[in-house]
């Protein structure tokens, strides 16, 4: 797997980007270094300030992308900036449930409810 | 097909390894009709257990190896991991849904494999997790 594939379908909303995870598993670590590169550079490269991350596609998710999710939204917050989840399917959603990260990460229905007083 | 699927492999540290063993773990219970459910919990927990084992057993020493044991019937998936660490006490692991810990980056892997298995048991020194997952 190359470095330089997109892991992030990026779409421009108004002043918010959403980033939809490419990826069905994220649970390798390589992968999930890639992954975690290409989501900090939307704050540290590109600025952006308000973020949606669309898990969509996502069928697995380890504790390492957990990791990567805690210290994007270190950097968002850091930066000024906001940053949502949202379309996690229920098994997905139980992992940050047992974590207790959803009471840490905003998290969001759908897309458009994420869209929504962002 | 037969009653149940035994297999051993040895991981040299490397995460391509991994995967196949997700996928040859995940073909077999697959084959015993398990739930898409059961996939799930199975895929995580393997790749939580054999990354703990390589990263906090064998600390990434490209020498060690992980041991892997399998076995699938129509009732449990269960699998053996044992790296060549020194092993750890599960009561020094610190506790990841404590409010002081919520914003930690790492250590959820022992809590979402115990939360999701049947049951998770490691040996007295603890460098061996046995994983089992009845069918659902």
């Amino acid at each position: 797997m190359g470095s330089g594939k997109r892991r992030l379908d990026i779409e421009t909303i108004g002043d918010v980007t959403v980033a939809k995870f490419v990826d069905k598993k994220i649970l390798d670590e390589t992968n999930i270094q890639i992954i975690g590169n290409q989501l900090f550079g939307l704050v540290e490269d590109d600025g952006r300030k308000k973020i949606i991350l669309d898990f969509s596609n996502v069928e697995y998710l380890s504790s390492a992308a957990l990791g990567k999710l805690i210290t994007m939204d270190k950097k968002v917050k850091t930066a000024g900036g906001k940053l949502r989840l949202c379309s996690i399917r229920p098994d997905i959603y139980e992992v940050f449930a047992i974590t207790k990260l959803n009471q840490v990460f905003d998290i969001k229905d759908d897309q458009d409810q994420a869209l929504a007083g962002i | 097909m037969s009653q149940s699927q035994e297999f051993d492999v040895t991981l040299i540290g490397d995460t391509p390894a991994a995967q196949e063993l997700q996928d040859r773990i995940v073909s077999a219970i697959e084959e015993f009709g398990y739930s898409s459910r059961d996939v799930f919990v199975m895929r995580l927990a393997i790749e939580e257990a054999v990354v703990n084992a390589i990263k906090h057993g064998n600390k990434r020493n490209p020498a060690k190896k992980v041991f892997v044991r399998c076995q699938v019937d129509n009732e449990k998936a269960w699998v053996q991991i044992e790296d060549e660490g020194d092993g750890f006490d599960l009561a020094d692991v610190p506790d990841p849904t404590l409010e002081e810990n919520l914003d930690k980056a790492s250590g959820r892997g022992i809590k979402l494999m115990e939360s999701f298995l049947t049951s998770l048991e490691y040996n007295d020194k603890g460098n061996c997790v046995t994983l089992v997952k009845n069918k659902e």
